[in-house]
């Protein structure tokens, strides 16, 4: 059962509070300019353009991926802060369904990340990426349903994690591996075979890849997108739905 | 009438008995108190009460309404405040209100009203706007109250609710608790492990390992334990010690320079005593039994020893108010 009111009262306050946190929102969008102009430029000197790409282009892609992996994952994770300092006590004892508390943290947290890879956006003509508006609406959408499919992930790890402590765990042991393991800083198909294999099970593989059909779209791999777009719309959109049944039901339980 | 029913109500942690078979019912309008050491199984009843844990066994009701059949209609009759506070400390104390308003569909016309209200029963109108992190813990307890309170619910929960307050903040919110029952006319559920507290009480139910071992007013709970103890210091003592036995008929001990009687209602007596005996009094101190007295009868340990080598935070508090005391 879906309730607006408290649905929409749920987003709100993380919207609050999103703009209230500035170190936040700096760190998210320092960041990817961090990443891309000390490490790529870095990066650059060791890897040569090919076929008229150069790195900085190439990674421009797996740095909205990135992006939007670390600010889903820090949304989702506002539960296990809820619950920490007890405000999910508030929300559990209301009569509203556990669903709409989900739903609530998955729609802000889906906008709120995907708010932040559009804006990086304003990177892209330093780069020399051109964009029409077309482009821009289709990143953009891609940018919602990517963040949708990795705030759901994170939703289901906050749900199954009893305390603070493991959020270090799930830091170094899934959200590195996820970042580095995505195509994001080299491409995938010059992985040794173990590690490619790999990435094919990671979604942001997929989220990553779809960025590029649009982003990089006349290049070809090892630069350009690795699979069919519709693939990676299915396995993104797959992903997310069965994420976020799997929260639901596990926010559900009761001891 | 009862508005909450609890019957045989059992809640294991794996092989620990938290509730063991408990059974109880507070009438509307009633103010009804849980007492116990840490431990005892008080935080688990109310979890259970408002719909966050499932009993093991048993069965409980609000406003005729199932705790686990019927949980939304259960959560609507209820407001809680928790021992742990449980506000957003990035909101401001209107946005926390606000949220809550949200949550339980209030009519948006009135809840502008009610919040404004609200706040300025507990005193925070003032601060209507300012983040909750700069409130003091008192305040903090204040604006769970107007929350707890703000979607007229028919009973209100205080779990421990001026824990680790200072006695001048808990005496307010005390004041605040009467006010509103009395505006609000709703059934108060509260525990506590401070004596003084309880006693605000109009039954009280004493808790310990899970299980109920008394259940009466506060009053009736004292008469458990033998009457008041006098303690009187005269010019001779000695004499006076006969002289009382041979008056009223009741033992008289000496004892480290004075003279201890016990007797039913003591502040009757002292002025009775005071007039008939013929040895001058120097000084009289009256004891009357506490509830703390019926639960070292009951269970021959003090709720405090408990408190004390249990809870560093109660600790702390009875440190930091006796050193406050001492000044
Ligand atoms: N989720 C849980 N899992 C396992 N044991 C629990 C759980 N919750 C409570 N307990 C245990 O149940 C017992 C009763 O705990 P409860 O919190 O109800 O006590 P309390 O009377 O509220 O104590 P306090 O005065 O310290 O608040 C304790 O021994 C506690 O350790
Ligand atoms: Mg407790």
């Amino acid at each position: 059962m879906i309730q607006f009111r408290p649905i929409y009262v749920i987003c709100m306050r993380e919207f609050i509070k999103f703009f209230r946190e500035k170190s936040r929102l700096l760190g998210t969008l320092a960041r990817p300019v961090l990443w891309l102009f000390v490490v790529g430029n870095g990066m650059s000197a060791l890897i040569k353009p090919q076929a008229g790409f150069s790195y900085l282009q190439f990674i421009f892609p797996g740095m909205m991926g990135m992006t939007i992996l670390f600010a889903s994952i820090f949304s989702s994770i506002s539960i296990v802060w809820d619950r920490e300092f007890g405000f999910m006590k508030e929300m559990l004892v209301a009569p509203i369904s556990r669903l709409s508390i989900v739903v609530g943290k998955a729609i802000s947290g889906t906008a709120i990340s995907a708010a932040q890879a559009i804006i990086i956006l304003v990177l892209v003509p330093f780069l020399g990426i051109k964009l029409s508006v077309m482009e821009f609406l289709e990143v953009t959408a891609l940018s919602l349903l990517v963040s949708f499919c990795i705030t759901s992930l994170g939703i289901l790890i906050a749900a199954r994690l009893t305390s603070f402590d493991g959020f270090n765990i799930i830091m170094n042991f899934l959200v590195m591996p996820m970042f580095f393991l995505s195509g994001a800083m080299y491409p995938v198909t010059s992985m040794p075979p173990a590690l490619r294999a790999l990435t094919h099970l990671n979604p942001l593989t997929y989220g990553i890849d779809s960025f590029k059909h649009v982003l990089l779209a006349d290049a070809t791999p090892p630069m350009g997108p690795e699979f069919p777009l519709a693939l990676d719309l299915a396995v993104v959109v797959a992903v997310s739905v069965l994420m976020l049944t799997l929260a639901a039901l596990s926010f559900r339980k009761k001891e | 009438m009862s508005i909450i029913s609890v019957q045989n109500l059992s809640k294991h942690f794996k092989s620990l008995k938290a509730v063991d078979d408990i059974s109880f019912s507070i009438g509307e309008g009633e103010v009804f108190g849980f007492l116990g050491p840490n431990g005892a199984g008080k935080t688990t009843t109310i979890n259970i009460l408002c719909t966050l844990l499932a009993p093991t066994a048993g069965t409980a009701s609000i406003a005729g309404f199932d705790c686990v059949k019927q949980p939304d209609q259960v959560r609507s009759s209820i407001g809680l405040i928790f021992q742990d506070t449980t506000l957003d400390s990035g909101l401001t104390a209107y946005e926390n209100l606000k949220f809550h308003a949200y949550l339980y569909n209030l009519d948006r016309k009135l809840t502008e009203k009610r919040i404004d209200e609200m706040l300025s029963v507990v005193e925070l109108m003032g601060r209507k706007n300012d983040p909750i992190k700069n409130f003091s813990g008192g305040m903090k307890r204040r604006l769970e109250i107007a929350r707890g309170l703000l979607h007229y619910p028919r009973v209100l929960f205080l779990d421990e609710p001026t824990l680790g307050l200072d006695p001048q903040t808990r005496n307010t919110i005390w004041e605040f608790i009467n006010t509103l029952r009395e505006r609000e006319k709703i059934t108060v559920f509260m525990t506590t492990h401070y004596m003084e507290e309880a006693e605000n009480c109009g039954r009280i139910a004493i808790i310990d390992h899970g299980r109920i071992i008394a259940l009466d007013t506060p009053q009736k709970l004292k008469d458990l334990v033998q009457g008041d103890t006098i303690h009187l210091v005269t010019e001779n003592n000695e004499r006076a010690c006969a002289e009382i036995s041979e008056l009223f008929g009741i033992d008289c001990h000496p004892e480290n320079g004075g003279l201890f009687i016990e007797t039913e209602r003591g502040e009757e007596f002292i002025p009775q005593l005071i007039h008939r005996l013929p040895v001058r009094v120097k000084s009289v101190n009256l004891r009357k039994p506490t509830l703390n007295d019926v639960f070292l009868k009951l269970t021959g340990r003090t709720i405090r020893d408990d408190v004390l080598s249990d809870d560093k935070e109660i600790t702390r508090e009875f440190v930091r108010s006796h050193r406050r005391a001492q000044r």
